[in-house]
């Protein structure tokens, strides 16, 4: 994508790419660890996106705006505070919000700093582009980020509880299929999501190969 | 740009001819750098945990007072204790430790005390609450604080109701001398209690059934001896706080 030395002009693109062609989870396949771990309920999904999403567009910007400031050799150092000083704020910030949420997400939020869709965009945009730019972008990928936890955590949460945002949904005879809440079904659900990207990619170039230049390719979900 | 710069030179060579590589920055830059950003992180923080502080500790202190009242039932205020030296003293702001919670109804009379235990369950420790009537010489309710117990099996310990029953009346009365349970409290099978003092486990949750009569009998052999010696301060610690008001 963008080399040094040259800006991105801020368009739509900028900031939709993150949320479908280069959706961190299903398509970049970044951030597995949260998003295996915590999609056990939508609320807990959403939470974890948007914690994500606030670390991401917080340092992203410093960095950019830091860009021309950080050496080259300390740059991933110079990330990684960044990071966790927005990390430390969000966890702060949750705790202080809501302790029931801060227990349920547990360790993740610590572990954002490890988070390689955030280090990602630092090192192949934000080090690059203008702030601008960068604030789309990443904003961009934190909510793509954010959405396919949600719709992780949304397929389990009614699998595995019969609920959906902790209101139950289900008829009453509805058996829950706990494995969906346990750590295999995060796996089951990211495996069917991901089947799901292949398909409609394959799909896509299918259409592309077959009338050449005529058709527009439309979303699908 | 590097037509004719032969691969193999030196260092000094490097350094001397700007074209070959990217010459290091000074190390002072690196530096320059990292103080930079490590002083505003700093600053952030600091800003961040000075607004923040307050509100988390009271969401701390909502926590812990919900958690008494639900296993003192008909309690209206609390009041902490620190158990050190074997002695129980009115807790200060902030206290941490070993801690047990007197719960008062609006005379300020004694209702019951809310002791924390904990034991290993399944998938990791599980901290309990219950609540201890000196009255009743009994376990009144408990709850689970907080556990990472399976899903389905192990959290059936929150919502069985069968297994709730338990706790209504847990006898758990002090032995002759006053030093320890006359019977300690044990998780029993499925469906085989016999005596007031026996949890009867859920099928399919034994190991977490077991933690939870653990952390109860661990909890209850230390603190309802010493609560029984210092009764009377409990309680008078609970009419002056409940009686000035």
């Amino acid at each position: 994508m963008s080399k040094p030395g040259e800006y991105e002009n801020i368009s739509a693109d900028t900031f939709l790419r993150g949320l479908w062609e280069e959706n961190p989870v299903f398509v970049m396949l970044l951030g597995m660890c949260p998003a295996l771990a915590v999609t056990n309920s939508a609320i807990n999904a959403i939470s974890m996106g948007l914690a994500t999403t606030f670390v991401l567009v917080m340092s992203s910007s410093l960095i950019s705006i830091f860009r021309n400031f950080i050496p080259k050799q300390v740059r991933i150092v110079a990330y990684i505070v960044i990071i966790a000083t927005f990390v430390t704020i969000v966890d702060y910030l949750i705790q202080a919000i809501s302790l029931d949420l801060y227990n349920a997400l547990g360790a993740f939020i610590q572990l954002i700093v490890a988070n390689c869709v955030i280090l990602g965009r630092a090192e192949s945009y934000a080090s690059r582009q203008k702030l601008g730019a960068t604030v789309v972008n990443s904003f961009g990928s934190g909510i793509g980020f954010t959405l396919a936890l949600l719709s992780m955590g949304a397929v389990r949460e009614i699998l595995g509880a019969g609920a959906l945002f902790g209101v139950s949904i289900m008829p009453a005879g509805f058996e829950p299929w706990v494995v969906m809440v346990l750590p295999p079904g995060g796996f089951f659900v990211l495996g069917c999501w991901l089947i799901l990207f292949a398909w409609d990619k394959k799909r896509k170039q299918e259409k592309i190969g077959a009338a050449s230049g005529g058709c527009s390719v439309g979303g699908h979900a | 740009m590097s037509e004719s710069i032969p691969v193999v030179n030196v260092d000094e060579e490097q350094v001397l001819s700007p074209d070959v590589t990217v010459p290091a920055p000074p190390s002072f830059a690196m530096f320059r750098t990292l103080a930079v950003i490590a002083m505003l992180s700093g600053l952030f923080v600091v800003l961040v945990v000075q607004w923040a502080a307050p509100y988390i500790a009271a969401n701390k202190k909502a926590a812990t007072e919900a958690a008494v009242f639900n296993v003192v039932p008909g309690a209206s205020a609390s009041q902490t204790f620190t158990f050190e030296g074997g002695e129980l003293a009115v807790a200060p702001e902030g206290a941490t430790g070993s801690l047990v919670y007197g719960g008062y109804d609006g005379q300020g009379k004694l209702v019951g005390v809310a002791i924390p235990g904990v034991a290993t369950g399944y998938a990791g420790p599980v901290y309990v609450m219950f609540g201890y009537s000196p009255e009743k010489e009994a376990v009144i309710k408990y709850q689970i604080l907080t556990m990472t117990e399976t899903p389905g099996l192990g959290d059936k310990v929150v919502t069985d109701e069968n297994f709730l029953a338990n706790f209504d009346h847990l006898v758990a009365k002090l032995n002759d001398a006053g030093t320890a349970l006359a019977h300690a409290i044990v998780t029993v099978p499925n469906k085989s209690k016999q005596h007031p003092w026996e949890i009867d486990a859920i099928s399919g949750a034994t190991i977490t059934s077991k933690a939870v009569g653990n952390a109860i009998n661990s909890a209850a052999q230390q603190m309802v001896p010493v609560i029984n010696r210092q009764l009377a301060f409990i309680k008078k610690v609970g009419i002056e706080t409940e009686g000035a008001k």
